[in-house]
Protein backbone atom coordinates (compact mmCIF):
# COMPACT_ATOMS: atom_id res chain seq x y z
CA UNK A 1 0.00 0.00 0.00
CA UNK A 2 1.68 3.23 -0.79
CA UNK A 3 1.02 6.39 0.46
CA UNK A 4 -0.77 8.96 -1.20
CA UNK A 5 -0.78 11.85 1.83
CA UNK A 6 2.06 12.44 4.00
CA UNK A 7 2.20 15.21 6.54
CA UNK A 8 5.14 15.63 8.65
CA UNK A 9 5.56 17.44 11.22
CA UNK A 10 3.55 20.56 10.37
CA UNK A 11 3.17 22.91 12.75
CA UNK A 12 0.47 26.30 12.62
CA UNK A 13 0.07 29.38 15.30
CA UNK A 14 -2.78 31.93 15.10
CA UNK A 15 -1.26 34.76 16.94
CA UNK A 16 0.99 32.94 19.18
CA UNK A 17 -1.81 30.41 19.90
CA UNK A 18 -0.52 26.59 18.52
CA UNK A 19 -3.11 25.14 16.58
CA UNK A 20 -1.73 22.48 15.75
CA UNK A 21 1.76 21.17 17.20
CA UNK A 22 4.31 18.94 15.32
CA UNK A 23 1.69 16.56 14.45
CA UNK A 24 2.47 13.57 11.49
CA UNK A 25 0.34 11.17 10.08
CA UNK A 26 0.27 9.27 6.97
CA UNK A 27 -2.79 8.13 4.58
CA UNK A 28 -2.46 5.32 1.94
CA UNK A 29 -3.70 4.71 -1.17
CA UNK A 30 -7.53 3.30 -1.34
CA UNK A 31 -7.65 3.96 2.43
CA UNK A 32 -10.55 5.50 4.83
CA UNK A 33 -8.80 7.05 7.62
CA UNK A 34 -10.33 9.46 10.65
CA UNK A 35 -9.13 12.27 12.36
CA UNK A 36 -11.25 12.58 15.85
CA UNK A 37 -10.21 14.92 18.61
CA UNK A 38 -12.44 17.26 21.33
CA UNK A 39 -13.36 20.50 19.93
CA UNK A 40 -10.68 22.87 19.36
CA UNK A 41 -7.72 19.96 18.80
CA UNK A 42 -6.54 21.62 15.91
CA UNK A 43 -8.25 19.35 13.66
CA UNK A 44 -10.08 21.64 10.69
CA UNK A 45 -6.82 23.65 11.00
CA UNK A 46 -5.28 20.68 9.48
CA UNK A 47 -7.47 20.54 7.27
CA UNK A 48 -7.15 24.14 5.90
CA UNK A 49 -3.11 23.27 6.02
CA UNK A 50 -3.49 20.16 3.81
CA UNK A 51 -6.16 22.59 1.32
CA UNK A 52 -3.91 25.00 1.10
CA UNK A 53 -6.09 27.58 3.02
CA UNK A 54 -2.87 28.30 4.96
CA UNK A 55 1.09 27.75 4.51
CA UNK A 56 2.46 25.48 7.35
CA UNK A 57 4.62 27.25 9.74
CA UNK A 58 6.72 24.26 9.93
CA UNK A 59 6.63 20.76 8.07
CA UNK A 60 5.90 19.32 5.24
CA UNK A 61 3.12 17.73 3.04
CA UNK A 62 3.90 15.39 0.17
CA UNK A 63 0.89 14.49 -1.55
CA UNK A 64 1.41 11.93 -4.49
CA UNK A 65 4.65 11.91 -4.49
CA UNK A 66 4.76 15.57 -4.67
CA UNK A 67 5.32 18.51 -2.03
CA UNK A 68 1.95 21.05 -2.10
CA UNK A 69 2.35 22.48 1.38
CA UNK A 70 2.34 26.40 0.49
CA UNK A 71 0.36 25.76 -2.65
CA UNK A 72 -2.58 27.88 -3.14
CA UNK A 73 -6.13 26.14 -2.08
CA UNK A 74 -6.93 26.14 -6.02
CA UNK A 75 -3.80 24.42 -6.87
CA UNK A 76 -4.18 22.04 -4.13
CA UNK A 77 -7.35 21.15 -5.49
CA UNK A 78 -5.67 20.64 -9.36
CA UNK A 79 -3.35 18.01 -7.69
CA UNK A 80 -5.85 16.09 -6.98
CA UNK A 81 -7.68 16.95 -3.22
CA UNK A 82 -11.02 17.19 -2.82
CA UNK A 83 -12.32 18.92 0.22
CA UNK A 84 -15.91 19.59 1.73
CA UNK A 85 -15.98 22.76 4.72
CA UNK A 86 -17.77 22.25 8.19
CA UNK A 87 -19.61 25.21 8.10
CA UNK A 88 -21.49 24.32 4.44
CA UNK A 89 -20.70 27.06 1.92
CA UNK A 90 -23.08 26.64 -1.07
CA UNK A 91 -23.12 28.82 -3.71
CA UNK A 92 -26.25 30.07 -3.04
CA UNK A 93 -27.95 31.43 -5.60
CA UNK A 94 -27.18 28.93 -8.31
CA UNK A 95 -29.08 25.38 -8.12
CA UNK A 96 -27.97 22.37 -6.87
CA UNK A 97 -26.88 21.13 -10.02
CA UNK A 98 -24.57 24.54 -11.52
CA UNK A 99 -23.24 24.16 -7.74
CA UNK A 100 -22.03 20.78 -8.88
CA UNK A 101 -21.21 21.62 -12.40
CA UNK A 102 -18.34 24.22 -11.19
CA UNK A 103 -16.68 21.57 -9.43
CA UNK A 104 -17.06 19.32 -12.45
CA UNK A 105 -15.53 22.21 -14.98
CA UNK A 106 -12.16 21.72 -13.13
CA UNK A 107 -11.64 18.63 -15.04
CA UNK A 108 -13.96 18.54 -17.86
CA UNK A 109 -12.97 19.12 -21.24
CA UNK A 110 -16.35 21.25 -21.77
CA UNK A 111 -19.51 22.94 -20.36
CA UNK A 112 -21.72 19.98 -21.90
CA UNK A 113 -19.69 17.24 -20.74
CA UNK A 114 -19.33 18.60 -16.55
CA UNK A 115 -23.13 19.16 -17.00
CA UNK A 116 -23.34 14.86 -17.86
CA UNK A 117 -20.67 14.51 -15.22
CA UNK A 118 -22.78 16.41 -12.46
CA UNK A 119 -25.44 15.08 -12.96
CA UNK A 120 -24.10 11.27 -12.36
CA UNK A 121 -22.66 12.95 -8.95
CA UNK A 122 -25.87 14.30 -7.63
CA UNK A 123 -27.71 11.23 -8.81
CA UNK A 124 -25.35 8.91 -6.45
CA UNK A 125 -25.78 11.51 -3.38
CA UNK A 126 -29.53 11.40 -3.58
CA UNK A 127 -30.09 15.02 -4.66
CA UNK A 128 -31.19 13.68 -7.50
CA UNK A 129 -35.37 15.35 -7.16
CA UNK A 130 -33.97 18.80 -6.19
CA UNK A 131 -31.02 19.31 -8.72
CA UNK A 132 -33.05 22.39 -9.99
CA UNK A 133 -33.78 24.13 -6.60
CA UNK A 134 -31.57 26.97 -5.71
CA UNK A 135 -29.15 25.60 -3.48
CA UNK A 136 -30.38 28.36 -0.63
CA UNK A 137 -33.83 26.35 -0.18
CA UNK A 138 -31.79 23.18 0.88
CA UNK A 139 -32.03 21.51 4.58
CA UNK A 140 -28.70 20.82 6.34
CA UNK A 141 -28.01 17.31 5.36
CA UNK A 142 -28.98 18.57 1.89
CA UNK A 143 -26.39 21.14 2.20
CA UNK A 144 -24.16 18.52 3.85
CA UNK A 145 -24.37 16.37 0.56
CA UNK A 146 -23.98 19.02 -1.98
CA UNK A 147 -20.98 19.83 -0.22
CA UNK A 148 -19.87 16.13 -0.58
CA UNK A 149 -20.99 16.40 -4.39
CA UNK A 150 -19.24 19.46 -5.49
CA UNK A 151 -15.89 18.08 -4.24
CA UNK A 152 -16.57 14.39 -5.84
CA UNK A 153 -17.13 16.68 -9.04
CA UNK A 154 -13.58 17.36 -9.12
CA UNK A 155 -12.64 13.89 -9.43
CA UNK A 156 -10.38 13.82 -6.39
CA UNK A 157 -7.74 11.04 -5.47
CA UNK A 158 -7.95 12.09 -1.88
CA UNK A 159 -11.37 13.42 -0.49
CA UNK A 160 -11.22 15.71 2.46
CA UNK A 161 -14.60 15.16 4.90
CA UNK A 162 -14.81 18.28 7.65
CA UNK A 163 -17.59 16.71 9.76
CA UNK A 164 -20.58 15.73 7.36
CA UNK A 165 -22.24 14.10 9.33
CA UNK A 166 -22.74 16.07 12.11
CA UNK A 167 -26.46 17.22 11.80
CA UNK A 168 -27.92 14.01 10.33
CA UNK A 169 -30.24 12.02 11.52
CA UNK A 170 -28.75 8.10 12.86
CA UNK A 171 -30.54 6.86 9.03
CA UNK A 172 -29.19 9.85 7.76
CA UNK A 173 -25.71 9.24 8.54
CA UNK A 174 -25.97 5.24 7.87
CA UNK A 175 -27.14 6.83 4.02
CA UNK A 176 -23.80 8.97 4.26
CA UNK A 177 -21.82 5.91 5.10
CA UNK A 178 -22.88 3.58 2.76
CA UNK A 179 -22.14 6.13 0.30
CA UNK A 180 -18.77 6.68 0.94
CA UNK A 181 -17.86 3.27 1.25
CA UNK A 182 -19.59 2.24 -2.42
CA UNK A 183 -17.23 5.28 -3.69
CA UNK A 184 -14.27 3.94 -1.66
CA UNK A 185 -15.04 0.47 -2.69
CA UNK A 186 -16.13 1.08 -6.42
CA UNK A 187 -13.54 4.21 -7.30
CA UNK A 188 -10.86 3.66 -4.74
CA UNK A 189 -11.19 6.82 -3.53
CA UNK A 190 -8.90 7.83 -0.64
CA UNK A 191 -11.07 9.45 2.17
CA UNK A 192 -9.65 11.60 5.06
CA UNK A 193 -12.22 12.57 7.45
CA UNK A 194 -12.72 13.90 10.29
CA UNK A 195 -15.91 13.33 12.29
CA UNK A 196 -17.34 13.44 15.76
CA UNK A 197 -20.23 11.25 15.18
CA UNK A 198 -18.50 7.86 16.45
CA UNK A 199 -21.35 6.16 14.84
CA UNK A 200 -19.47 6.71 11.14
CA UNK A 201 -16.29 7.09 12.32
CA UNK A 202 -16.24 3.05 13.62
CA UNK A 203 -18.53 2.00 10.58
CA UNK A 204 -16.16 4.00 8.06
CA UNK A 205 -12.34 4.15 9.27
CA UNK A 206 -10.19 1.28 9.28
CA UNK A 207 -7.25 3.72 10.95
CA UNK A 208 -8.28 6.72 13.47
CA UNK A 209 -5.74 9.59 14.12
CA UNK A 210 -6.49 11.29 17.75
CA UNK A 211 -5.39 14.96 17.92
CA UNK A 212 -5.44 16.62 21.35
CA UNK A 213 -4.22 20.44 21.74
CA UNK A 214 -3.05 20.45 18.30
CA UNK A 215 -1.11 17.01 18.82
CA UNK A 216 -1.41 13.54 17.84
CA UNK A 217 -1.99 12.07 20.99
CA UNK A 218 -2.52 8.48 19.48
CA UNK A 219 -3.26 6.21 16.64
CA UNK A 220 -4.70 2.79 15.51
CA UNK A 221 -7.69 1.11 14.62
CA UNK A 222 -11.26 2.34 16.06
CA UNK A 223 -11.76 -0.36 18.40
CA UNK A 224 -8.04 0.39 19.67
CA UNK A 225 -8.22 4.15 20.53
CA UNK A 226 -11.39 4.05 21.85
CA UNK A 227 -9.87 2.06 24.69
CA UNK A 228 -6.62 3.96 24.90
CA UNK A 229 -6.20 5.79 28.23
CA UNK A 230 -5.17 9.34 26.37
CA UNK A 231 -7.92 9.13 24.43
CA UNK A 232 -10.64 8.79 27.11
CA UNK A 233 -8.54 11.54 29.22
CA UNK A 234 -8.64 14.48 26.63
CA UNK A 235 -12.83 13.43 26.16
CA UNK A 236 -13.69 12.45 29.70
CA UNK A 237 -11.34 14.20 31.67
CA UNK A 238 -9.14 12.57 34.78
CA UNK A 239 -9.96 9.69 36.10
CA UNK A 240 -11.96 10.87 39.77
CA UNK A 241 -11.34 9.55 42.63
CA UNK A 242 -15.17 8.25 43.74
CA UNK B 1 -37.13 28.87 -24.27
CA UNK B 2 -38.71 28.79 -27.42
CA UNK B 3 -41.26 31.83 -25.76
CA UNK B 4 -38.44 33.65 -24.48
CA UNK B 5 -36.59 33.93 -28.31
CA UNK B 6 -39.96 34.61 -29.95
CA UNK B 7 -40.20 37.66 -27.41
CA UNK B 8 -36.90 38.53 -27.93
CA UNK B 9 -37.38 38.51 -31.59
CA UNK B 10 -40.57 40.87 -31.28
CA UNK B 11 -38.38 43.23 -29.48
CA UNK B 12 -35.38 43.62 -31.79
CA UNK B 13 -38.08 43.94 -34.40
CA UNK B 14 -39.52 46.78 -32.70
CA UNK B 15 -36.98 48.39 -32.07
CA UNK B 16 -35.20 48.43 -35.77
CA UNK B 17 -38.73 49.60 -36.62
CA UNK B 18 -38.52 52.61 -34.07
CA UNK B 19 -36.75 55.14 -36.17
CA UNK B 20 -39.51 55.09 -39.30
CA UNK B 21 -42.08 55.92 -36.93
CA UNK B 22 -40.44 57.98 -34.06
CA UNK B 23 -39.81 62.13 -34.00
CA UNK B 24 -36.20 63.34 -32.93
CA UNK B 25 -37.06 63.39 -29.19
CA UNK B 26 -38.15 59.81 -29.02
CA UNK B 27 -35.50 58.58 -31.04
CA UNK B 28 -32.86 60.60 -28.77
CA UNK B 29 -34.44 59.07 -26.00
CA UNK B 30 -34.43 56.03 -27.10
CA UNK B 31 -30.96 56.14 -28.18
CA UNK B 32 -29.73 57.35 -24.54
CA UNK B 33 -31.68 53.84 -23.33
CA UNK B 34 -29.83 51.61 -25.50
CA UNK B 35 -26.77 53.57 -24.39
CA UNK B 36 -27.29 53.02 -20.65
CA UNK B 37 -28.65 49.08 -21.61
CA UNK B 38 -25.17 48.81 -23.37
CA UNK B 39 -23.04 50.12 -20.32
CA UNK B 40 -25.25 48.39 -17.72
CA UNK B 41 -24.40 45.08 -19.51
CA UNK B 42 -20.66 46.07 -19.20
CA UNK B 43 -20.89 47.17 -15.95
CA UNK B 44 -23.30 44.15 -14.96
CA UNK B 45 -20.12 41.15 -16.22
CA UNK B 46 -18.35 42.55 -13.65
CA UNK B 47 -20.84 42.72 -10.45
CA UNK B 48 -23.57 40.63 -11.49
CA UNK B 49 -21.51 38.18 -12.51
CA UNK B 50 -18.76 38.13 -10.87
CA UNK B 51 -19.70 39.86 -8.06
CA UNK B 52 -16.75 42.70 -7.99
CA UNK B 53 -18.28 46.14 -7.30
CA UNK B 54 -17.32 48.73 -9.29
CA UNK B 55 -18.60 52.72 -8.43
CA UNK B 56 -16.01 54.12 -10.79
CA UNK B 57 -17.36 53.04 -14.51
CA UNK B 58 -16.50 56.07 -15.40
CA UNK B 59 -13.39 56.30 -16.01
CA UNK B 60 -13.71 53.51 -18.54
CA UNK B 61 -16.56 55.61 -20.64
CA UNK B 62 -14.27 58.71 -19.72
CA UNK B 63 -10.93 57.28 -21.19
CA UNK B 64 -12.44 55.60 -24.04
CA UNK B 65 -14.15 58.85 -25.09
CA UNK B 66 -11.45 60.73 -24.95
CA UNK B 67 -8.89 58.30 -26.59
CA UNK B 68 -11.62 58.44 -29.53
CA UNK B 69 -12.10 62.25 -29.49
CA UNK B 70 -8.53 62.36 -29.36
CA UNK B 71 -7.39 60.44 -32.14
CA UNK B 72 -10.23 62.09 -34.47
CA UNK B 73 -9.66 65.71 -33.12
CA UNK B 74 -5.87 65.66 -33.89
CA UNK B 75 -5.20 63.09 -36.73
CA UNK B 76 -9.00 63.16 -38.07
CA UNK B 77 -9.03 59.27 -37.18
CA UNK B 78 -12.34 57.81 -37.37
CA UNK B 79 -14.00 56.01 -34.48
CA UNK B 80 -13.38 53.18 -35.41
CA UNK B 81 -9.73 53.61 -35.44
CA UNK B 82 -10.13 55.22 -32.00
CA UNK B 83 -12.03 52.37 -30.52
CA UNK B 84 -9.10 50.14 -30.43
CA UNK B 85 -6.76 52.42 -28.54
CA UNK B 86 -9.77 53.19 -26.29
CA UNK B 87 -10.16 49.32 -25.92
CA UNK B 88 -6.35 48.81 -25.35
CA UNK B 89 -6.69 51.82 -22.84
CA UNK B 90 -9.28 50.86 -20.84
CA UNK B 91 -8.19 47.22 -20.81
CA UNK B 92 -4.59 48.48 -19.15
CA UNK B 93 -6.13 50.47 -17.01
CA UNK B 94 -8.72 47.73 -15.28
CA UNK B 95 -6.01 45.05 -15.22
CA UNK B 96 -4.41 47.53 -13.09
CA UNK B 97 -6.77 48.50 -10.91
CA UNK B 98 -7.63 44.32 -10.53
CA UNK B 99 -4.06 43.71 -10.03
CA UNK B 100 -3.62 46.00 -7.18
CA UNK B 101 -7.15 44.81 -5.15
CA UNK B 102 -6.59 40.88 -6.19
CA UNK B 103 -3.49 40.78 -5.63
CA UNK B 104 -3.43 42.39 -2.56
CA UNK B 105 -6.58 41.09 -1.13
CA UNK B 106 -8.79 44.36 -1.00
CA UNK B 107 -12.45 43.61 -1.84
CA UNK B 108 -15.79 43.87 -1.41
CA UNK B 109 -16.36 47.97 -0.53
CA UNK B 110 -13.04 48.78 -0.57
CA UNK B 111 -12.49 47.32 -4.04
CA UNK B 112 -15.61 50.10 -4.41
CA UNK B 113 -13.48 52.35 -3.00
CA UNK B 114 -10.48 52.13 -4.98
CA UNK B 115 -12.23 52.45 -8.28
CA UNK B 116 -13.73 55.40 -7.46
CA UNK B 117 -10.12 56.88 -6.25
CA UNK B 118 -9.15 56.08 -9.93
CA UNK B 119 -11.96 57.72 -11.41
CA UNK B 120 -11.51 60.26 -9.55
CA UNK B 121 -7.81 61.04 -10.01
CA UNK B 122 -7.90 60.54 -13.71
CA UNK B 123 -10.69 62.87 -13.43
CA UNK B 124 -8.08 65.46 -12.07
CA UNK B 125 -5.26 64.49 -14.13
CA UNK B 126 -7.47 65.34 -17.02
CA UNK B 127 -8.01 68.83 -16.06
CA UNK B 128 -4.48 68.90 -16.87
CA UNK B 129 -3.92 67.40 -20.16
CA UNK B 130 -4.21 70.65 -22.20
CA UNK B 131 -3.73 68.65 -25.42
CA UNK B 132 -7.37 66.96 -25.11
CA UNK B 133 -8.77 70.66 -23.76
CA UNK B 134 -8.14 70.43 -20.22
CA UNK B 135 -11.43 71.65 -18.16
CA UNK B 136 -12.21 73.65 -20.93
CA UNK B 137 -13.72 70.73 -23.29
CA UNK B 138 -12.66 69.02 -26.12
CA UNK B 139 -15.35 70.13 -28.94
CA UNK B 140 -15.24 67.57 -32.16
CA UNK B 141 -16.79 69.11 -35.33
CA UNK B 142 -20.54 68.10 -35.78
CA UNK B 143 -21.16 67.69 -39.12
CA UNK B 144 -23.39 65.62 -41.73
CA UNK B 145 -26.40 65.94 -39.52
CA UNK B 146 -28.41 64.14 -42.15
CA UNK B 147 -26.24 61.36 -44.35
CA UNK B 148 -25.03 58.57 -42.65
CA UNK B 149 -21.41 58.92 -42.77
CA UNK B 150 -20.82 54.66 -40.59
CA UNK B 151 -16.80 54.78 -41.35
CA UNK B 152 -16.05 58.59 -39.10
CA UNK B 153 -19.60 57.78 -37.06
CA UNK B 154 -20.78 61.24 -38.18
CA UNK B 155 -24.37 61.45 -39.38
CA UNK B 156 -28.44 61.72 -38.83
CA UNK B 157 -29.78 60.44 -35.42
CA UNK B 158 -31.15 57.56 -36.72
CA UNK B 159 -27.61 56.53 -37.74
CA UNK B 160 -26.55 56.34 -33.90
CA UNK B 161 -29.41 54.85 -32.68
CA UNK B 162 -28.94 51.88 -35.49
CA UNK B 163 -25.12 51.71 -34.35
CA UNK B 164 -26.42 52.00 -30.43
CA UNK B 165 -28.81 48.94 -31.39
CA UNK B 166 -26.42 47.11 -33.10
CA UNK B 167 -23.98 47.43 -30.24
CA UNK B 168 -26.37 46.50 -27.52
CA UNK B 169 -27.60 43.47 -29.20
CA UNK B 170 -23.70 42.44 -29.43
CA UNK B 171 -23.01 42.82 -25.95
CA UNK B 172 -26.53 41.12 -24.71
CA UNK B 173 -25.12 38.13 -27.11
CA UNK B 174 -21.70 38.16 -25.49
CA UNK B 175 -23.27 38.27 -21.79
CA UNK B 176 -25.29 35.24 -23.57
CA UNK B 177 -22.24 33.25 -24.25
CA UNK B 178 -20.06 34.11 -21.50
CA UNK B 179 -22.93 33.03 -19.04
CA UNK B 180 -23.18 29.76 -20.49
CA UNK B 181 -19.44 29.45 -21.04
CA UNK B 182 -17.20 27.86 -18.11
CA UNK B 183 -16.10 32.02 -17.56
CA UNK B 184 -20.20 32.14 -16.63
CA UNK B 185 -20.03 29.35 -14.08
CA UNK B 186 -16.86 30.55 -12.15
CA UNK B 187 -17.82 33.98 -12.20
CA UNK B 188 -20.96 33.24 -10.18
CA UNK B 189 -19.02 30.51 -8.06
CA UNK B 190 -16.95 33.94 -7.07
CA UNK B 191 -19.54 36.08 -6.20
CA UNK B 192 -21.77 33.56 -4.39
CA UNK B 193 -18.56 32.04 -2.14
CA UNK B 194 -14.82 33.20 -3.16
CA UNK B 195 -13.36 30.36 -0.91
CA UNK B 196 -15.55 27.79 -1.71
CA UNK B 197 -14.53 28.53 -5.43
CA UNK B 198 -11.11 28.49 -4.74
CA UNK B 199 -11.43 25.00 -2.94
CA UNK B 200 -12.94 23.72 -6.51
CA UNK B 201 -9.94 24.67 -8.32
CA UNK B 202 -10.40 27.79 -9.67
CA UNK B 203 -7.89 30.61 -10.25
CA UNK B 204 -9.81 32.79 -8.73
CA UNK B 205 -7.50 36.01 -9.29
CA UNK B 206 -7.14 35.00 -12.95
CA UNK B 207 -11.14 35.00 -13.50
CA UNK B 208 -11.48 38.12 -11.55
CA UNK B 209 -9.28 39.85 -13.77
CA UNK B 210 -11.07 38.49 -16.87
CA UNK B 211 -14.18 39.68 -15.49
CA UNK B 212 -12.96 43.34 -14.67
CA UNK B 213 -10.99 43.11 -18.38
CA UNK B 214 -13.92 42.41 -20.31
CA UNK B 215 -16.10 44.90 -18.67
CA UNK B 216 -13.52 47.68 -19.04
CA UNK B 217 -13.34 46.96 -22.83
CA UNK B 218 -17.03 46.69 -23.00
CA UNK B 219 -17.61 50.45 -21.39
CA UNK B 220 -14.46 51.90 -23.23
CA UNK B 221 -16.89 51.14 -26.07
CA UNK B 222 -19.82 52.61 -24.78
CA UNK B 223 -17.45 56.00 -24.05
CA UNK B 224 -16.49 55.80 -27.47
CA UNK B 225 -19.83 56.30 -28.94
CA UNK B 226 -20.69 59.06 -26.24
CA UNK B 227 -17.77 60.86 -27.59
CA UNK B 228 -19.30 60.68 -31.14
CA UNK B 229 -22.24 61.19 -29.91
CA UNK B 230 -22.54 64.01 -28.09
CA UNK B 231 -19.13 66.07 -29.52
CA UNK B 232 -18.20 67.33 -26.21
CA UNK B 233 -16.24 66.00 -23.22
CA UNK B 234 -15.45 67.70 -20.27
CA UNK B 235 -13.33 65.88 -17.68
CA UNK B 236 -15.66 67.31 -14.78
CA UNK B 237 -18.43 65.70 -16.45
CA UNK B 238 -17.83 62.76 -17.97
CA UNK B 239 -15.95 60.92 -15.24
CA UNK B 240 -18.00 62.64 -12.27
CA UNK B 241 -18.85 59.84 -9.41
CA UNK B 242 -22.76 60.11 -10.58
CA UNK B 243 -22.21 59.00 -14.28
CA UNK B 244 -20.86 55.96 -12.64
CA UNK B 245 -23.81 55.57 -10.55
CA UNK B 246 -26.55 56.23 -13.74
CA UNK B 247 -24.75 53.01 -14.81
CA UNK B 248 -25.40 51.04 -12.06
CA UNK B 249 -28.66 52.10 -11.62
CA UNK B 250 -30.12 50.24 -14.76
CA UNK B 251 -28.44 46.66 -13.45
CA UNK B 252 -29.90 47.28 -10.14
CA UNK B 253 -32.99 48.05 -10.89
CA UNK B 254 -33.68 45.62 -13.94
CA UNK B 255 -32.15 43.05 -12.13
CA UNK B 256 -28.58 42.37 -10.75
CA UNK B 257 -26.43 39.43 -12.83
CA UNK B 258 -29.31 38.84 -15.37
CA UNK B 259 -29.28 38.90 -18.91
CA UNK B 260 -31.82 41.26 -19.81
CA UNK B 261 -32.07 43.27 -16.40
CA UNK B 262 -29.62 46.11 -17.58
CA UNK B 263 -31.55 46.62 -20.25
CA UNK B 264 -35.01 46.83 -18.79
CA UNK B 265 -33.60 49.04 -16.04
CA UNK B 266 -31.91 51.48 -18.74
CA UNK B 267 -35.50 51.78 -20.23
CA UNK B 268 -37.72 51.92 -16.97
CA UNK B 269 -35.15 54.53 -15.19
CA UNK B 270 -34.50 56.68 -18.15
CA UNK B 271 -38.78 56.64 -19.98
CA UNK B 272 -40.24 57.72 -16.43
CA UNK B 273 -37.18 60.33 -15.24
CA UNK B 274 -37.63 61.79 -18.78
CA UNK B 275 -41.43 61.45 -18.15
CA UNK B 276 -41.62 63.03 -15.03
CA UNK B 277 -39.12 66.28 -16.23
CA UNK B 278 -41.04 66.51 -19.03
CA UNK B 279 -44.38 66.14 -17.30
CA UNK B 280 -42.96 68.95 -14.49
CA UNK B 281 -41.99 71.10 -17.31
CA UNK B 282 -45.09 71.28 -19.29
CA UNK B 283 -46.91 71.76 -15.84
CA UNK B 284 -44.55 75.26 -15.68
CA UNK B 285 -42.53 73.68 -12.45
CA UNK B 286 -38.69 73.40 -13.13
CA UNK B 287 -37.01 71.34 -10.36
CA UNK B 288 -32.96 71.32 -10.56
CA UNK B 289 -32.35 67.35 -9.50
CA UNK B 290 -35.44 66.22 -10.25
CA UNK B 291 -33.95 63.28 -11.77
CA UNK B 292 -31.64 61.97 -9.14
CA UNK B 293 -34.48 62.41 -6.86
CA UNK B 294 -36.74 60.30 -8.63
CA UNK B 295 -33.29 57.73 -9.67
CA UNK B 296 -33.51 57.52 -5.31
CA UNK B 297 -37.43 56.81 -4.96
CA UNK B 298 -37.13 54.45 -8.00
CA UNK B 299 -33.96 52.55 -6.03
CA UNK B 300 -35.81 52.52 -2.75
CA UNK B 301 -39.26 50.94 -3.95
CA UNK B 302 -37.07 48.20 -5.62
CA UNK B 303 -35.10 47.51 -3.20
CA UNK B 304 -38.02 47.07 -0.73
CA UNK B 305 -40.39 45.16 -2.91
CA UNK B 306 -38.38 43.30 -5.65
CA UNK B 307 -34.82 43.09 -3.94
CA UNK B 308 -33.76 41.13 -7.23
CA UNK B 309 -34.98 43.70 -9.58
CA UNK B 310 -37.59 43.74 -12.03
CA UNK B 311 -36.92 41.54 -14.32
CA UNK B 312 -36.81 38.04 -12.29
CA UNK B 313 -40.16 38.84 -11.15
CA UNK B 314 -41.70 40.20 -15.13
CA UNK B 315 -39.70 36.94 -16.15
CA UNK B 316 -41.87 34.50 -14.43
CA UNK B 317 -44.94 36.50 -15.05
CA UNK B 318 -43.91 36.03 -18.87
CA UNK B 319 -42.92 32.22 -18.60
CA UNK B 320 -39.42 32.71 -19.79
CA UNK B 321 -36.17 32.07 -18.12
CA UNK B 322 -33.54 34.62 -16.84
Amino acid sequence: MSTLLEVRGISKSFRGLRAVTDASFEVPQGTIRALIGPNGAGKTTCFNVIAGVFAPDAGAITFDGRPIHGLRPDQVCRAGIGRTFQIVKPFAGLSVIENVIVGALKRAPSVPAAKKHAAEIVEKLGLGAKRDLPASSLTLPDRKRLEVARALATRPKLLLLDEVMAGLRPTECDQMVEIFREINRADGLTILLIEHVMRAVMALAQHVIVLNHGEVIARGTPAEVVRDAAVLECYLGEEAEV
Amino acid sequence: MNRAHALLALLVACLAALPLVANSYVLSVATLILFFAFAGQAWNVMMGFAGQLSLGHSLYVGVGAYAAAGLYFHYGLGAWAGIWLAIALCVLLGAAIGFLAFRFGISGVYFALLTIAFAEFTRIGFDHIDWLGGPGGLFIKVEHRVGWDLVNLRGAPAMFYYVMLALTAAAFALCAGLLRSRAGYYWQAIRENEEAAQALGINTFRWKMLAVVISAAMTAVAGVFFAFYYNNLFPEQIFHISRSIEIILGPIIGGLGTLFGPILGAAVLTVLADGITELLAALGWEFPGVKQVFYGIVLLAVIMFLPHGIWPALARKLGVGR
